[in-house]
């Protein structure tokens, strides 16, 4: 069985966003339980409706843009959560500070968690940053 | 009677077509085939190791006209 894997994702550029998403896309799809933690700019993107598109971070990110054919990075998460039963869990700490409900987020994001509670989910697992 | 299907994910990126690939399977029964048509390099490699890891069956991969075919079988 695979070890366990953990991605907090605080970056809302483009493609920091895109490859957390490819991650936990294909690692659930392949049997590896995936949590996603939602902070700081990443978080927003998740609200019910969202349609904001990320900003490029480098060139790299502007020639997605011009690019068709790359899977959104929304889709990817939701595939992650419907395919593969990844958690993705916004923070809570992030919600009270953008002031947003959670029941304002779109359906397969999980209940609002604190850093405590993922950090000891994570514990023993890999945990990856984006 | 199993069935079979072709998916048709030529013109996306990594890793569009192995989720449209696995999307279908879930859909899928026992023992049906299905064919993914990529156009992206990275598929060749990356649907025979995800049908590997996760006990699916690799028929066959071939190179048509910068066109992958790549047939499995559901096998669980």
């Amino acid at each position: 069985m695979a070890q366990d894997l953990f991605l907090i994702c605080v970056s809302g550029t483009r493609e920091k966003l895109q490859m957390a998403a490819m991650v936990a896309s294909v690692a659930a799809a392949s049997g590896t339980r995936v949590t996603v933690f939602f902070s700081m700019n990443a978080l927003a993107y998740f609200v019910k409706g969202d349609t904001t598109q990320a900003p490029a971070e480098g060139r790299f990110g502007e020639l997605m843009e011009k690019t068709k054919g790359i899977p959104p990075f929304r889709q990817l998460f939701k595939l992650a959560a419907e395919l593969g039963d990844a958690r993705l869990l916004p923070c809570s700490m992030a919600l009270d500070l953008l002031q947003i409900e959670d029941s304002a987020l779109e359906p397969e994001l999980g209940p609002p968690t604190g850093l405590t509670l993922f950090l000891s989910d994570a514990e023993g697992g890999q945990l990856l940053s984006f | 009677m199993s069935e079979s299907k072709v998916i048709d994910a030529r013109d996306t990126f990594c890793p569009g077509p192995l989720m449209e690939l696995i999307t279908y399977m879930k859909q899928a029964n026992v023992g049906d085939t299905l064919e993914l048509l990529s156009t992206d390099k990275g598929t060749a490699s990356d649907v025979p190791e995800w049908i590997n890891k996760v006990g699916h069956e690799m028929i066959s991969s071939e190179k048509i006209d910068e066109v992958w075919h790549i047939k499995v079988r559901k096998a669980k």
